[in-house]
């Protein structure tokens, strides 16, 4: 019998955590339970992933209405990867939240960042299972106001207008988006994407279609930073709480992602998206300038968070990129640096959030030779910033290869080398940092704070778990590139 | 004898205190015939605490305060989105999908019949609490 539920308990677990925090109110019990919610999602991921596996897709009526008509889950290969991916991260970085909480968010409203996150990683989890297109819609809106509560925990004021400059930036998209589906609503008379993508051909010549088809493109490109309307991202990334930062780059832009590609491959359909609407012409453009730009940018940050934040702009540009080449080996690059990326870049902004934790903030001016105070933090810094450059070995190198032969394959060598040239920036300004922290000397002018020592045990443990997944994966390579590959061409398949 | 501490309201005071009844019983209608007619738990949850806010309106918020707590409608928010979550959990254990009322009574009609009742209930509490915690946000200061 669970076995069958499992679907409905995916989203039932997390969003039965976040009342139960709101009524018990007590610091530590809100983590526990927060904990112990995320642990049983994640199990539930996992065995939904192997299920998956095993048998093909999960179709769940919702309610016992079938699909038309009532709302169903769909699980296929590439829902099953986004649901463990965001399980995964946020289990890690809810552990490792309780220091962090404790320190910087105000004590009466530990109990508020609770629910918030298991709101936020219903919405998130919700987004990635279901099988309807306004379904989709909503839990993105809980996905985001939550988001938005999240980042405006953060103890600096300037969290405030970060938090509200995302929250007017992710309304628009998130309206954009809204538009988008009554359009295709009203073309289609489906809400069911499954039903919607059986019903596009006909549909194709009407002008509503078309309309669904920019508005879509237009709010999904808000939602997950893509480079001209990356605006909310550095802000956002910079003030919020520094668990909430790492969750939110390990998940929110990809599950944008996510939803992406499913409208564009599996509703509208690779020929309509990149066939007839061109939809390469207007994103390549913008992925590849994002990449080169973003990269370009990132080395002139004095912030840590800042510059990560510009550095995640660019990974988004490489996955757009990936998926601009519409075949089979470019989504299987987009999809390995999806996963990639978040572990990456969760890893990073766990070790930078240790440095806060202890230095106060996270100016590369006053890191001097860190590495004597906090070793274990310098280390996971070093390890997972070669996993963003891509260095042989590492979980980051296997999607930037995989990325530069299927250019390579389709044609479009320039990518490749406009990838190499940004790999070089990312060179440029990890490096600066590794240099700074392990080599230059500490200056009497800008002590660190006295009595500087490594990060509590309860951040590093979590941070470490991170970073031996994301080793994991860079060593045995083959496992993410089989999944992905499955992903991909379920995606490019279509639904049966 | 001071009543009220704007006596000049007494007008006001009075109809409200008349309409504030009515008000209520009317969001209870809208609740409990929302599967019937028209209604349901986000309209009724609405009505029900445009009375508070009626009562903030014209006693001041110090007074609504006290009849109705913030610790109060924190409660009642959690509280109704487990009411939610628990009518489909329970569907989940008598062996139906989640929110599948079938399941919840002998006739499956009489189980989709109670699922709604059970569920909107939930919705009303939840948003009742909801906006009055909106009003006050909006109306005190601190």
């Amino acid at each position: 019998m669970i076995a069958d539920q499992l679907p409905a308990l995916q989203i039932v677990i997390p969003m039965l955590a976040a009342p139960l925090c709101v009524l018990i109110r007590r610091s530590f019990v809100c983590w526990c339970i927060a904990v112990l919610a995320n642990v049983l999602v994640l199990a539930t991921s996992w065995a939904i992933f192997k299920q998956v596996q095993s048998e093909g897709v999960i179709r769940y009526a919702l309610g016992g209405w079938a699909a038309p008509t009532g709302i169903e889950y769909y699980i296929d290969s590439m829902n099953a990867i986004m649901l463990l991916l965001v399980s995964f991260i946020s289990c890690v970085v809810v552990v490792y939240a309780h220091e962090t909480v404790r320190k910087s968010v105000q004590t009466g409203k530990h109990y508020l960042f609770y629910a918030a996150w298991m709101l936020c990683l219903t919405g998130l989890l919700g987004i990635s299972i279901t099988g309807d297109a306004f379904n989709v819609f909503v839990f993105l809106e809980i996905s985001s106001l939550s988001m938005y509560m999240l980042i405006a925990f953060g103890s600096d004021r300037r969290a405030l207008s970060a938090s509200f400059r995302y929250l007017i930036m992710g309304s628009i998209g998130a309206s954009f988006i809204l538009i988008g589906i009554g359009f295709l609503y009203a073309a289609t008379g489906a809400l069911n994407m499954v039903d919607i993508a059986s019903r596009i051909p006909d549909a194709q010549s009407q002008r509503a279609v078309l309309v669904a088809f920019s508005f879509l493109t237009i709010g999904l490109m808000i939602k997950s930073a893509v480079f001209p309307l990356h605006g909310w991202l550095a802000n956002a990334y910079q003030h919020a709480p520094i668990a909430v930062t790492a969750f939110l780059a390990g998940t929110a832009t990809k599950v944008s992602l996510y939803v992406l590609l499913r409208f564009f491959f599996s509703i509208f359909g690779t020929n309509y998206s990149f066939g007839g609407m061109l939809l390469n012409v207007v994103l390549l453009p913008a992925a590849v300038a994002g990449f080169v730009l973003m990269s370009l940018v990132a080395i002139f940050q004095s912030d840590l968070r800042r510059m990560l934040a510009y550095s995640s702009v660019a990974q988004i540009g490489y996955i757009i990129a990936a998926f601009c080449l519409a075949s089979q080996a470019g989504l299987t690059a987009g999809i390995v640096h999806i996963i990639n990326h978040g572990i990456i870049k969760t890893a990073l902004f766990m070790s930078v959030g240790c440095i806060i934790y202890r230095v106060g903030h996270a100016h590369s001016d006053s890191l001097d030779n860190l590495f004597k105070k906090m070793p274990f933090t310098v280390c996971a810094f070093i390890f997972s910033g070669l996993g963003l450059i891509g260095v042989p070995l590492t979980a980051g190198f296997i999607s930037k290869f995989s990325l530069i032969s299927a250019s390579m394959e389709r044609g479009w060598w320039m990518i490749g080398v406009l990838v190499l040239l940004s790999s070089l920036f990312a060179i440029v300004y990890v490096g600066r940092v590794v240099e700074i922290m392990l080599f230059r000397k500490a200056r009497t002018d800008n002590p660190q704070p006295t009595g500087l020592r490594e990060a509590p045990l309860l951040m590093l443990v979590p941070m470490y778990v991170l970073l031996a997944v994301s080793v994991w994966v860079g060593i045995s390579g083959s496992a993410t590139l089989s999944v992905a590959s499955d992903a991909a061409a379920a995606l490019l398949g279509g639904y049966q | 004898m001071k009543l009220y501490p704007r006596q000049r309201h007494r007008v006001l005071q009075i109809v409200t205190k008349l309409v504030i009844p009515f008000v209520l019983l009317f969001a209870l209608y809208v609740q409990f015939h929302g599967d019937y007619g028209p209604g349901g738990g986000f309209q009724a949850g609405v009505i029900f605490a445009s009375a508070f806010i009626l009562h903030g309106l014209i006693f001041g918020l110090q007074r609504t305060r006290q009849v109705i707590t913030p610790t109060a409608l924190r409660i009642l928010m959690a509280i109704g989105v487990l009411i939610y979550l628990g009518t489909g959990i329970v569907s989940m254990f008598l062996g139906g999908n989640l929110l599948d009322y079938g399941v919840l009574a002998h006739d499956p009609k009489h189980g989709q019949h109670w699922g709604i009742f059970a569920v909107e209930l939930g919705v009303g509490v939840t948003v009742t609490a909801v906006m009055i915690s909106l009003f006050y946000g909006f109306a005190s200061r601190r």
